[in-house]
């Protein structure tokens, strides 16, 4: 049997949808079809629109039509004043967290793709001002639209994708898994996020390590050092494997010469400092490598310090190798 | 009369709803609505300047680069700063390389499956173009052979953003003073592999000719020629798609094109101009950039008390959901009180590209020479990028260290792949106090001014065919119309 996969756009940008198109595959349609992922409608492939979609938004609310997952982009916006009227789905007059509360009830599963479905995001800086919310949270907080106590028909929680964008990987292996039966509640995090990429912390395979382990620190952009200490990273923090699996091909934020920003993670928008400074007391990091003790981290930083060769910390603070690895004999040891 | 509702249309991006009146089959009236608010400029203030490079790629997953860059141009503004010619040259590579993503993504998979509706089984092209063009969802057999190469070659594109901006969309690489990722020469090699591959690909099936014959094509006679000598081409079939469904005559623009000027050049100016093209007066213009403003008469938005247009840098936006003769949540940008058309077509036409000279004197800005002046725009962006890389100097700096003063005002003004992009910016005791936009698509989807007139689309759609017998109010002529702009509905309110 496929996963009926309907998906739509609310408060976002669209560019999770985008970021799917990035797929690591020679054909994203084939790839989720064959693997038995079969999409009603997606708002940038279908060919219908208008009264097409509305047919069918109304054929998946009256069970003509099996909705077994919901994705839903972009954060709900309950403003103003509850009325949802920030964003009224076109063609329709009712507001789209009407729509999304709806289809939520009758869809097997219900998915966040992206931060700003899942927790608000972005869309939820600042003053606030629609009112943002995720499907399922509120940052951190349980709740949102449809509830603490959600739990769609299929015996899940919203399953939150989490990601600012998301990665591409992140969705189609989370449907792919869905279709082949293998995504049950012990895959997912406290945070209803896929353990399969969340279980990860973005610092793992992070090309910087060898200067994050001697504190051969960044001290401005396109420098080579590791940017925990002065430039914001999050990385040792952030529940993701952007540096195993990668973007783009090669990419990922810490090897673009830019802090991971924790965009996976509930409030990552509003950090409370600059986004591209690290927020210190007395000298050191408040937010420490998670899972570390402070007086660990500051120990372990001094020794490191201390111990940092002339060739790492040169290269910390260029743009480029300024000093490579001595070439010597290792075959023999 | 008839009162006709349209949404929500897809293939675009964003959510979009438009008001026909409709009489005898016709258009007479249009009203385009923007039905979802953000509030952007409302988000980043009291932020520290440097998270609008945060927060404001985050506008838009389609044109994320683009803001990047505006922001980054703000902020460079506001400082003074200047960038090193490397980081010039990988902004414009990351500019560039998402322009030319869009344009693709516009023609493939947004723009050519509605010539795969069953409105056109009749033509003679139609198994052709459900053969390349068919919609990559809902397609029986699956997506379009052309639609879907172009999607796996999008993405291998993207690939040189991930290595220069570490991924696409929402990169934290472009800043005021370059760009955080300097590369090594053999790693240009293998990007300069990355254009070769999409040089090989838009050659062989979308133009079915070299890029620079493509680029330097001067006139519509020149143009039929290409053709003709590429009869298997994309470009060939859409040059016979077009006459037969009469898109020339779809869709008529303003007639003025504005262009902030694309690709700033190392030595100065641009790569293509910046001005605005007249095609009544068939006269290039300078920009006067401060004559730009913002009438909010027809938005949810509050017009304060005097109730006048204003420029960005004095831009307010505070919501009024329940404003009497409001119908969207865009505001009308104007440019000394005028209507402007902006993307590649005002782009080509100020940066006095003959062939799209040639193609609006004929028809005019319309369907027809949107598209094509996108698919031109193409041809002539990868050369460029070619050069750029090129132009990079391994081990030269890519970024400049800059202070942002603690009271500033910037500007930056770039080119989206829909045209005109600003933002402006405000900074007061080290914190942003105000910061408006106005991209591309607030342009050319505009609501009415104060005075009434009509925004871009909303006159292009004047006259449009309306055609009973599909029912229920479709029309292909609207999706024609609607999609030559390459509408992007989340850059239009933020």
């Amino acid at each position: 049997m496929t996963l009926n996969v309907l998906w739509l756009q609310s408060g976002g940008c669209g560019g999770c949808s985008m970021s799917m198109l990035c797929a690591d595959t020679a054909d994203l349609p084939q790839l989720l079809r064959r693997n038995g992922v079969e999409m009603l409608w997606h708002p940038a492939l279908s060919l219908e629109g208008e009264q097409d979609l509305l047919d069918l938004l109304s054929d998946c609310l009256a069970g003509r039509l099996r909705l077994d997952a919901l994705c839903v982009e972009g954060a709900l916006l309950r403003g103003p004043q509850g009325s949802g009227r920030f964003h009224v789905l076109s063609g329709t007059d009712m507001p789209m967290i009407d729509w999304v509360r709806q289809l939520s009830a009758v869809a097997t599963y219900v998915l966040a793709v992206g931060s700003c479905a899942a927790w608000g995001g972005i869309t939820a800086s600042g003053s606030n001002p629609t009112d943002a919310c995720g499907l399922q949270y509120e940052d951190e907080r349980r709740g949102g639209l449809l509830g603490a106590g959600f739990v769609a028909r299929g015996g899940l929680p919203v399953i939150n994708i989490a990601g600012c964008p998301t990665h591409p990987g992140w969705i189609t292996d989370t449907l792919m898994a869905l279709a082949a039966g293998q995504l049950g509640a012990d895959d997912l995090d406290p945070l209803g996020r896929p353990r399969f990429y969340a279980d990860q912390l973005v610092h793992h395979g992070c090309t910087r390590n060898e200067y994050y382990e001697y504190k051969a620190s960044a001290a401005k952009p396109s420098d080579l050092g590791c940017t925990m200490e002065n430039m914001g990273c999050k990385g040792t923090q952030a529940h993701a494997d952007c540096n195993t699996r990668l973007w783009n091909g090669h990419g990922s934020c810490t090897r673009a010469g830019y802090a991971c920003i924790s965009c996976t993670e509930p409030a990552f928008q509003s950090p409370g400092h600059p986004f591209h400074l690290t927020p210190k007391l007395a000298g050191i990091p408040t937010g420490l490598p998670i899972d570390m003790p402070k007086a660990w981290f500051v120990a372990l930083a001094s020794l490191s310090k201390s111990a940092t060769p002339k060739r790492v910390k040169k290269n910390s603070h260029s743009d480029h190798l300024a000093v490579p690895p001595v070439s010597r004999k290792t075959g023999l040891r | 009369m008839t009162r006709l509702i349209l949404g929500p249309f897809n293939r675009i991006e964003g959510d979009l709803e438009v008001e026909l009146e409709v009489q005898d089959e016709r258009i007479v009236e249009a009203r385009v609505k923007a039905p979802l608010f953000r509030g952007f400029e409302l988000m980043l203030v009291g932020r520290d300047p440097m998270d609008a490079l945060t927060i404001a790629p985050r506008i838009c997953g389609i044109c994320s680069v683009s803001q990047s860059v505006a922001a980054a141009r703000a902020l460079s503004d506001a400082s003074r700063v200047v960038m090193p010619a490397n980081g010039q040259l990988a902004t414009n590579l990351m500019l560039a390389c998402e322009n030319l993503a869009d344009h693709l993504t516009h023609f493939y998979v947004f723009f050519m499956p509605d010539f795969t509706r069953e409105v056109y089984a009749g033509r003679s092209w139609y198994a052709q173009a459900r053969r390349r063009f068919a919609a990559m969802v809902g397609a029986k057999a699956g997506g379009g052979l052309h639609s879907g190469a172009a999607l796996a070659q999008r993405a291998r594109w993207f690939e040189l953003i991930g290595t220069l901006g570490g991924k696409w969309p929402h990169t934290g690489a472009i800043l005021p003073g370059g760009t955080s990722r300097a590369i090594e020469a053999t790693q240009r090699v293998r990007l300069l592999a990355g254009l070769r591959e999409m040089r090989a690909f838009l050659e062989q099936t979308l133009f079915g000719a070299a890029l620079e014959d493509v680029g330097s094509l001067d006139s519509l006679a020149a143009l039929h020629g290409c053709a003709a000598r590429a009869s298997g081409s994309d470009l060939a079939l859409f040059l016979e798609i077009a006459s037969d469904a009469g898109l020339a005559g779809m869709g008529s623009g303003p007639g003025r094109y504005l262009s902030y000027g694309a690709y700033p050049r190392v030595e100065g100016g641009h790569a293509l101009a910046q001005g605005v093209w007249d095609a009544h007066l068939q006269q290039r213009l300078p920009l006067d950039a401060a004559q730009i403003s913002e009438d909010m008469r027809h938005a949810w938005l509050d017009e304060g008390q005097a109730g006048l247009p204003l420029h960005p840098l004095d831009g307010v936006t505070q919501v009024q959901p329940d404003k009497a003769g409001a119908y969207t949540w865009n505001k009308a940008p104007r440019l000394a009180g005028q209507v402007m058309e902006t993307g590649a077509i005002a782009r080509q036409l100020v940066a006095g590209q003959p062939l799209i000279h040639d193609l609006v004197r004929a028809h005019g800005g319309t369907v027809y020479t949107r598209v094509l002046a996108r698919l031109l725009e193409i041809s002539r962006i990868l050369p460029l990028m070619e050069a750029w890389l090129a132009a990079l100097e391994p081990r030269a700096p890519y970024h400049q260290v800059q202070a942002l003063p603690a009271q500033a005002q910037g500007s930056g003004l770039s080119e989206a792949a829909r045209g005109a992009l600003g933002h402006w910016m405000t900074i007061e005791n080290g914190r942003i106090a105000r910061y408006q936009i106005v991209a591309p698509t607030s342009w050319n989807f505009s609501p009415r001014d104060a005075a009434g007139t009509p925004g871009a689309l909303e006159s292009a759609l004047v006259g449009a065919r309306i055609d009973s017998a599909a029912g229920r109010g479709q029309s292909v002529a609207v999706q024609h119309i609607v999609r030559s702009f390459d509408p992007c509905m989340v850059c239009t309110v933020h």
